[in-house]
């Protein structure tokens, strides 16, 4: 069981810092998680704390693929209110 | 070990080259404050011109989400927080430090400011403030920090002796701060909105009385946006200023689609220069506001407003032999003559404003509506740039109390406009735009076309006062509008209809 960062990743480094089992490292052009390290944070912590500061959506997912964070969960928009919420602010 | 030097000139009266009746910005600070911000840029109008900083990336983690960030974002004509081109480890920056400072005798500051949250990234943080301590000990420390975790880290930070620290506290409300912050880290979980909000305002205000508390100093920066936090942050100057920040920086958003932004993309407008002066002065009337911040990039170097990070990449400092001891005693005597010269200045200034109007000019009638000019300057308080060589103007004020600086409005916002970055009005065009609100434009010599587009635009352009200081510039500008007849002879009725 661990999680894995995709190419989205922008190379933040905030995972690395939060990750209570050194799972995590640089490889490549980003971040790349050690599966054999990863326990998805399972007795120490509620989430794994990867996706809980990880700023960009969809960049982190779990062993079936599933986003942590899917799109709207880190902005606060739900994708089905984005129009709604891009012309109340465009008016301001 | 400057510091002491600096103690010394600063004896026997003001020695602050802002605390003339002329600018406002360090005018209100007590002396001992006045004495420790002088020589630095960030801080002071004047002394940006002749001392430098540079910001070293060593900290790219963030505990929070703002929607004017994008971590992502990194192109070399940019110039706003958060943008690096090269992430160091402490060991690097204590070497590009050394390197800068010994072929930038001007420097003085050395700042961490991202492009995280720099105490969202201790280790790193504070690793590079010890070397530094040690290593560079004639450069000044300073921090900027979203506040998250700051109550915490201020016990450190004394310890590195660390006195200036900047706070970016936007507002003081969870209502707004929900608005501006989507979420935060914090103990171990992501916590979204109001309760986020509330707990980041929390830590912010904590951690400024703590610093107060011991003596350090707290500057607040504050991002303007227009329709959230605009209004608002009146009272966060008030509340702030209460709690001993020595200085407010209100700055405009940035939010262009291409920055990829949440505010970008979604289209949130960015303030107008005069919204943003507006608010300026609304916060100034018991409170220090800053007015010249360039918003620089995380790994800036040089001047403010003249970066040189591309002649210090890590391949190039590794090729460079560094004598720093010799370096360090080189520092002393140019930042002495600075010094002197600033003063020297300075005196002339107050001479000036002490002197009595000769009888035979006419004396501005007190209720004289103020005006707002631009100046093309490359440096040293003179009118000396070709108006189409200026990449910002400095806006200044003229009004029957004297000529004050209020801000610099740059021309080719944020980027020179290449292929990577999207289709950009002319320049000449984004000029004029940048700026509205001022009546004339005072430069060292323009050309025939943006002089008829200037005049078009309202904007009266002036090339008479080439190589003069600029506040005499700006008043005899003034003084001529006025005995023209171009200024309204019932200003306050004009306001009243407007």
């Amino acid at each position: 069981m661990a999680v894995e960062i995709v190419d989205l990743c922008v190379s933040c480094w905030a995972c690395v810092d939060v990750c209570p089992s050194e799972a995590i490292a640089k490889g490549g052009k980003h971040m790349q998680v050690n599966a054999k390290k990863c326990t998805e944070c399972e007795g120490d912590f509620a989430d794994p704390q990867c996706a809980s500061i990880c700023p960009i959506e969809n960049c982190i997912v779990d062993a079936g693929g599933l986003a942590f964070n899917p799109p709207g969960s880190l902005t606060g928009i739900p994708p089905e209110l984005l129009a709604e919420a891009m012309n109340e602010i465009q008016a301001r | 070990m400057e510091l002491e030097v600096i103690g010394q000139e600063s004896e026997g009266g003001c020695s602050s080259s802002g605390c003339g009746s002329t600018d406002d910005q360090l005018s209100h600070l007590p002396q001992d404050i006045v004495d420790k911000v002088q020589n630095h840029p960030c801080y002071s109008e004047e002394a940006h011109h002749y001392f430098a900083r540079m910001h070293v990336a060593v900290a790219p983690a963030c505990n929070i989400q703002c929607h004017y960030c994008n971590r992502k974002y990194d192109c070399s004509n940019e110039s706003r927080p958060g943008v690096v081109s090269e992430l160091l480890t402490p060991e690097q920056a204590v070497m590009k430090v050394r390197a800068v400072a010994a072929n930038i005798p001007q420097m003085t500051v050395l700042g961490i400011a991202g492009p995280g949250d720099p105490l969202a990234n201790p280790e790193r943080t504070f690793s590079t403030f010890r070397m530094l301590s040690e290593q560079t000990p004639d450069i000044k420390l300073c921090v900027s920090t979203n506040g998250l975790a700051l109550p915490e880290s201020v016990e450190e930070l004394s310890k590195h002796n660390i006195d200036h620290v900047t706070i970016t506290i936007n507002t003081v409300d969870p209502e707004i701060g929900a608005q501006i912050y989507p979420w935060i880290y914090w103990n171990n979980r992501r916590i979204r909105g109001v309760k986020g909000a509330k707990i980041l305002i929390e830590q912010q205000q904590r951690g400024l009385e703590m610093l107060t508390e011991r003596g350090i100093l707290v500057k607040v920066n504050s991002v303007m946006i227009p329709g959230v936090n605009d209004d608002h942050l009146k009272e966060v100057s008030r509340i702030v200023k209460q709690k001993g920040a020595f200085l407010h920086n209100v700055m405009p958003l940035i939010a262009e689609a291409e920055h990829g932004t949440f505010y970008g993309v979604m289209g949130q407008r960015s303030p107008e220069p005069e919204e943003l002066q507006n608010l300026q002065d609304a916060c100034s009337g018991d409170m220090n506001m800053m007015r010249h911040c360039r918003q620089c990039r995380a790994d800036a170097v040089g001047l403010l407003g003249e970066d040189r990070g591309e002649e210090f990449t890590m391949d190039k400092i590794e090729e460079m032999e560094i004598d720093y001891e010799a370096a360090m005693q080189k520092r002393a005597v140019i930042h002495q003559g600075i010094i002197e010269e600033l003063n020297e200045k300075h005196q002339k200034r107050t001479q000036i404003a002490g002197m009595s109007v000769p009888s035979n000019e006419p004396i501005i009638p007190a209720d004289t509506r103020p005006v707002l000019m631009a100046v093309a300057t490359a440096g040293g308080g003179i009118v000396n740039q070709h108006f189409g060589h200026a990449t910002e103007f400095l806006v200044y004020e003229a009004s029957p109390n004297g000529v004050r600086f209020i801000s610099h409005r740059k021309v080719d916002q944020y980027c020179i406009g290449n292929d990577t970055c999207g289709e950009k009005e002319s320049a000449l065009d984004g000029s004029i735009r940048a700026l509205k609100g001022c009546e004339a434009v005072l430069c060292s010599k323009i050309g025939f076309e943006p002089w008829g587009m200037l005049e078009d635009a309202g904007i009266v352009p002036n090339g008479e006062h080439a190589m003069e200081p600029i506040e005499e510039a700006v008043m005899a500008v003034y003084e001529e509008m006025i005995t023209t007849g171009k200024i309204d002879e019932h200003p306050v009725a004009m306001k009243a209809q407007a």
